[in-house]
């Protein structure tokens, strides 16, 4: 990581400009590990091109954490704008599984097929 | 935001992105000598992670890919696009569960991810609470931000459900970050080097301070120490029913049956509690 590297990467936006610094806010964050996608209803043109990104970028699932990654932004500020485009239903997500279900025998059993069938 | 500037490799000797980028491009990833073994392990960071028997060149690709993906924050959005080819999840998927794989640095945590991902590993920010700070390129990334880079992998499983890995640093001052991950995570896969045992504490410390259950692999070097395991459990501390598992992190089966043993674990330990 030399310093050209550093400087060539700036963002020409801060991403907390582009989320009027709500990252990290008190909203519920998406997990990383939520999957998204695009709900299919065209965005209107006058939308911010961070948001069109997003949009156009999810035309099948992805997780918040890949999203994040591809567009190389951080997840805290993904996390913020689609939480935006799903309460305006540019996008839909698959719920995680939650923490409440983490002790849901059957979820682990069909992760555990699941491994079994890669060995 | 320089998506590879990960604290965890900064934190480590000095141009470590550097040789990693040499043993992606140059040294045969199935080789199994002993020095490419340990540059492997030294650039935990790196993406040598994608240990492939098969297919060497793919390896040479995956290391352009993710040079191209350090790029990705230029604000390009071809750049983007062209470095890391996107490959979606299946459609009939309906819903993602997470596990931690956690770690000193070098343990070999994204070794271990690149093994079992069908994606190529990508790696991303926890938190970016200092994301002004990062632009000082005088200062050390790791000395002035809490940022750090983590990488990820997917495995998709009987098509309904994707696995998604998440290499999780084990120092300290990354522990803000494991709570965000560490919400909704089935579990964790605690990676010990046994040459030195001691990195490992954090980790494992900080798994228990956040309840999250886990099992412990150790990636076995070809230079590591042999110990019994009452010793090494001893060392670590570890209560009689977390499992210990002897893996290879550069290996598919290996890896996945540490995974296997975490997941067996995990069921066990609701099967005894309900």
């Amino acid at each position: 990581m030399n310093e050209p590297r550093e400087e060539r990467t700036t963002p020409a936006v801060r991403p907390y400009v582009i989320t009027r610094g709500r990252a990290g806010s008190s909203r519920d964050e998406l997990p990383w590990e939520t999957l998204v996608m695009a709900s299919g209803s065209a965005p209107p043109p006058d939308l911010q091109p961070e948001y069109r990104r997003i949009v156009d970028f999810c035309q099948g699932l992805l997780s918040v954490a890949e999203v994040a990654a591809h567009l190389g932004q951080p997840p805290a500020v993904v996390q913020v704008l689609l939480a935006d485009l799903i309460d305006w239903g540019h996008i839909v997500a698959r719920p995680p599984v939650r923490a409440a279900k983490r002790a849901d025998r059957d979820l682990l059993r069909k992760v555990l097929d699941g491994l079994e069938s890669k060995l | 935001m320089g998506l590879r500037a990960s604290s965890e490799i900064s934190d480590g000797a000095g141009g470590a992105h550097g040789s990693g980028a040499a043993h992606g491009s140059g040294a045969a990833h199935g080789a199994e000598g002993a020095d490419d073994r340990d540059g492997v392990h030294d650039v935990d960071g790196g993406v040598d992670g994608g240990v492939d028997d098969e297919d060497d060149e793919g390896d040479g690709d995956k290391m352009a890919d993710m040079n191209d993906a350090d790029d990705s924050a230029a604000a390009d959005d071809a750049d983007d696009l062209v470095g890391t080819p996107v490959m979606y999840v299946q459609s009939s998927v309906s819903g993602a569960a997470k596990i931690l794989v956690v770690g000193p640095m070098g343990v070999g945590k994204t070794t271990l991810i690149g093994t079992v991902s069908e994606i190529k590993p990508l790696s991303t920010e926890a938190t970016m609470t200092q994301a002004g700070a990062r632009l000082d390129t005088a200062v050390r990334p790791s000395k002035i931000t809490t940022t750090v880079a983590l990488d990820f992998g997917r495995i998709t499983l009987g098509g309904e459900l994707v696995l998604y890995l998440f290499g999780t640093p084990g120092q300290q001052r990354f522990l803000p970050a494991w709570k965000d991950l560490a919400r909704g995570a089935l579990g964790a896969l605690a990676l010990v080097d046994t040459r030195d045992l001691e990195a490992s504490f954090d980790a494992i410390g900080h798994l228990e301070d956040l309840d999250v259950p886990f099992s412990v692999a150790v990636n076995a070097f070809p230079d590591s120490v042999l110990h019994s395991e009452d010793d090494l459990r001893s060392a670590l501390d570890l209560l009689p029913h977390t499992p210990l598992v002897i893996c290879d992190a550069r290996e598919h089966k290996s890896s996945v049956q540490a995974l296997i043993s975490l997941v067996s674990h995990l069921i066990e330990t609701i099967t005894e509690a309900s």
